[in-house]
This record gives C-alpha cells, sequence and structure tokens, in this order.
C-alpha cells in the first residue's frame, strides 16, 4: 500500500455533522452511549440510528446528540478533576465496623 | 474534530505517556480514543479498522446479487437481513475508525479509487444458490473465528463494534448452515450445487485468516498491542478443527486430501492453501475485484443526488426553525 492512508485528514470537509447515539435497552435503564454517525439533521440522525442500532429490538428509545455539542472532562485517569472524591473513604459503608451480631445492617 | 474523537499526538516519544500506555495494555485495561497512544498504534488501528469496515461493505455484494432470485420469499426476507446487516457492521467499523481521528468520507473514496484494501474473500464470485449458503457457513464461520478473540482488542471502540457484530454473525451462520441442510435434503443437482460450492469456498475460507505466521511480520507488534489476540495459523487451525465435524454432519466432502485427523496434537492436519493465488487476488488479480470496486464506485456516484437533496432538506428547514426562533 503506497498510499497514507492513516493520517487525519479531511476534517475541514463540510460533510454531515457526526451525532454520538445513546440507546435505552428497555423501560427501567438509562441510555447507554452505543455509537456514532453522519446525519444531515437531527431527524434523520435519529432514523438512521434507529436502522443501524436497533434492528434487533435493541431499544425502546434512542437520543442523538451532535458530538460537537459533548463536553467531556480529561481522559487523563490522574485529573485532579476527578481528586475530590479519592480521598473521602468515608463515603463508603465498608468505613463502618459493626460487630457481626448485629442484624440487618 | 468533536471533543470524544482522538486529539493529535504530539510528535516525538514521550517516555511517560508510553509507561502509562504499556501498563494499561498489559494489564488487558482499554485504550479510549482521547487516551495518548503512540503514532504506530494509531496507524496500524486506523489501516485493520477500515479495512474491515470495507470488507462489510464489499461483503454485501456476493449475496446481494441472489436477493432478487432467492427460490422464497422467506430466503429473500433473510438475505436481505443479512445484506442489511453487512451494510450496519460496516457502518459501526467507520464510527470506530473516526474515534481515531479519520473521516468516513474520505475512507470511502480510498476504497473506490482502490488505494485501500478489503478481505480477498469478497473477489470471488457466487456462481450458485447454494453459494448464499456456503458464505453463511464457511466465510462467516471463517469471520466469527476471527473477530471473536477481537471482542478484546485493546481499542475501546474496536472492541465494542466487535461485540456487536459477533451477535449478529451467529445468524448469519447458522441461516446457510439451515440453507445448506435443507438443499441436501432435496435432489442429486441440488447436492451436487452444495458440494460444488463449498469445493470452491473451503481454500479462500482458509486464506481468510491471512498468510502463513511464518510470513505475517506484523502479527508480533499486533499482538503485543493486543489489537490481534491469536495468531493467524492457530486460528486457521481452530477453524479447521470446528469445519470438520460440521461438514461430515451436512454430509460434503471438504476438498483436501490431506485432510485427517492427529490424535498426537489433538487437532485436525490439514493441506496447505495456494498461496500464489491469494497473493493474487490480494493485489487485485481476483475474479471479481475489479467488479467489485467499480459497483462500490456506481453505488456511491449514483447515491450522491441522494446525499446533496438530504443536505439541502436539512438546510432549508433548519433555516426555517431559526426563522421562528
Amino acid at each position: 500500500m503506497s498510499d497514507d492512508v492513516t493520517g487525519a485528514t479531511g476534517a475541514a470537509r463540510p460533510e454531515w455533522p457526526l451525532y454520538e447515539v445513546f440507546v435505552r435497552g428497555k423501560r427501567g435503564l438509562n441510555h447507554v452511549h452505543v455509537g456514532s454517525l453522519h446525519a444531515p439533521d437531527r431527524t434523520m440522525a435519529l432514523h438512521n440510528a434507529r436502522n443501524l442500532y436497533t434492528r434487533r429490538n435493541e431499544g425502546v428509545s434512542i437520543w442523538v446528540v451532535l458530538a460537537q455539542d459533548i463536553t467531556a472532562s480529561s481522559p487523563d485517569e490522574k485529573d485532579p478533576f476527578f481528586a475530590p472524591s479519592g480521598d473521602k473513604v468515608y463515603r463508603h459503608p465498608t468505613f463502618y465496623p459493626i460487630p457481626e451480631d448485629v442484624p440487618h445492617i | 474534530m468533536s471533543t470524544v474523537t482522538a486529539q493529535e499526538t504530539p510528535p516525538g516519544a514521550d517516555l511517560e505517556h508510553q509507561a502509562e500506555f504499556d501498563a494499561k495494555v498489559a494489564a488487558d485495561q482499554r485504550i479510549e480514543p482521547r487516551d495518548w497512544m503512540p503514532e504506530a498504534y494509531r496507524r496500524t488501528l486506523v489501516r485493520q479498522v477500515s479495512q474491515h469496515a470495507h470488507s462489510e461493505i464489499i461483503g454485501m455484494q456476493p449475496e446481494g446479487d441472489w436477493i432478487a432470485s432467492a427460490p422464497s420469499l422467506r430466503r429473500k426476507a433473510i438475505l436481505l437481513a443479512k445484506v442489511q446487516d453487512e451494510a450496519g457492521h460496516g457502518l459501526y467499523l467507520y464510527a470506530a475508525a473516526e474515534t481515531l481521528g479519520v473521516d468516513r468520507a474520505d475512507l470511502t473514496e480510498r476504497l473506490i479509487e482502490g488505494r485501500q484494501k478489503y478481505s480477498s474473500i469478497f473477489n470471488y464470485p457466487s456462481l450458485t444458490f447454494a453459494d448464499v449458503g456456503v458464505i453463511g457457513w464457511l466465510v462467516d464461520g471463517a469471520a466469527i473465528c476471527n473477530q471473536v478473540p477481537l471482542c478484546r482488542s485493546s481499542f475501546g471502540p474496536y472492541s465494542r463494534a466487535m461485540v456487536r457484530i459477533c451477535k449478529e454473525e451467529s445468524f448469519h451462520q447458522r441461516q446457510g448452515y439451515e440453507l445448506l441442510m435443507r438443499m441436501m435434503e432435496g435432489t442429486e443437482g441440488q447436492r451436487r450445487m452444495v458440494q460444488d460450492a463449498v469445493d470452491r469456498w473451503w481454500w479462500p475460507s482458509l486464506m481468510m485468516f491471512g498468510p502463513p505466521d511464518a510470513e505475517s511480520p506484523n502479527t508480533r507488534q499486533s499482538m503485543a498491542w493486543r489489537i490481534k489476540r491469536d495468531t493467524n495459523d492457530d486460528l486457521r487451525q481452530k477453524f479447521v478443527d470446528m469445519s470438520v465435524p460440521q461438514a461430515e454432519k451436512l454430509g460434503v466432502t471438504l476438498p483436501d486430501p490431506e485432510l485427517a485427523w492427529n490424535g498426537e496434537r489433538g487437532h485436525y492436519d490439514f493441506g496447505e492453501p495456494d498461496w500464489v493465488e491469494f497473493k493474487q487476488v490480494v493485489s487485485g488479480a481476483g475474479p471479481k475485484n475489479a467488479e467489485r470496486v467499480a459497483r462500490r464506485r456506481a453505488a456511491h456516484e449514483k447515491g450522491a443526488w441522494v446525499r446533496e437533496a438530504a443536505t439541502a432538506y436539512a438546510r432549508k428547514h433548519q433555516s426555517a426553525e431559526e426563522a421562528t426562533v
């Protein structure tokens, strides 16, 4: 293969925008991210998402969100953003020793 | 690009990042699009995932040819659903490739300009309706062997796409085997058609696992990165071991005189595929290479007006929405 096919090109092309797709598998569950697709508008995005991600009753509800509208935390696992939860062991039930013979706790 | 896809990696080796990446991969954790990753890892994945996507899209053609000629409404409905699945698989994989910072429209162009490859298996013709069954049984069976381990690929979006795909492939393989069982219950002529299709597809199916390990220089690195989990020869052996009892049950003969159970190894011994033919087909000289790509190009070009109309419609409605705000 002489051609370089792996460069990050084409991002500036005036293409259909990217939508991220979230599906609720059944009533009572959260919507879960399942993938993405391109579509000219929100309605088409929804229809395409139905055809692509729920061909076998995988969902009862779909959300499509413009990927560019998602704000995400930094991918760094040592992100100080999550530091506030790191040192508060007293937020977990296992922090509190209770004698074995105390029932139902 | 979006905030949830890969960022450009800075040039030059970043030792700390590299160590973190290596530790994650070694611990069998997943690498996600915005994580730092070595440029060679990203490029290898782009190539692997996009070629896989192209294979799904081109893979619609050999069976698509039979939709209009399916012998019953039941078979037609099954075949339509299967070919639609292949399109879906292609799209899951293009979506996974895009998280690495490439553009889907670019990848399509590279396919129809013949600059990127796809699985050599789809360059063989589907001559009779029995081919539809054999493609489901053997070709999709081989694809399942290849793809199940990739559900544990180190790259998160690829592994998740593979999980979805593998669930659907099971239908593909079973409908093929069931079709062949029905044909084998039919006339002598139908049984001959099945055997003929098996004779033509068996060796190309074995080639789907790629060249022998000794001639597959990238295997070691890809296995270290855990974007490949088993070697070509191991997967090929697994496929042969799975297929032999299925062939016996079906009542067909696999066209390999060297095929024999080896009690010592606990595996079937089998003959060597024709690697000269393999190289010819991969490099574009297979029976159907030109036709497959030409057809994909024609579909893309003939669909241009649909894409343009959808874009115009979306623009019109967007300005109408803005006007009422």
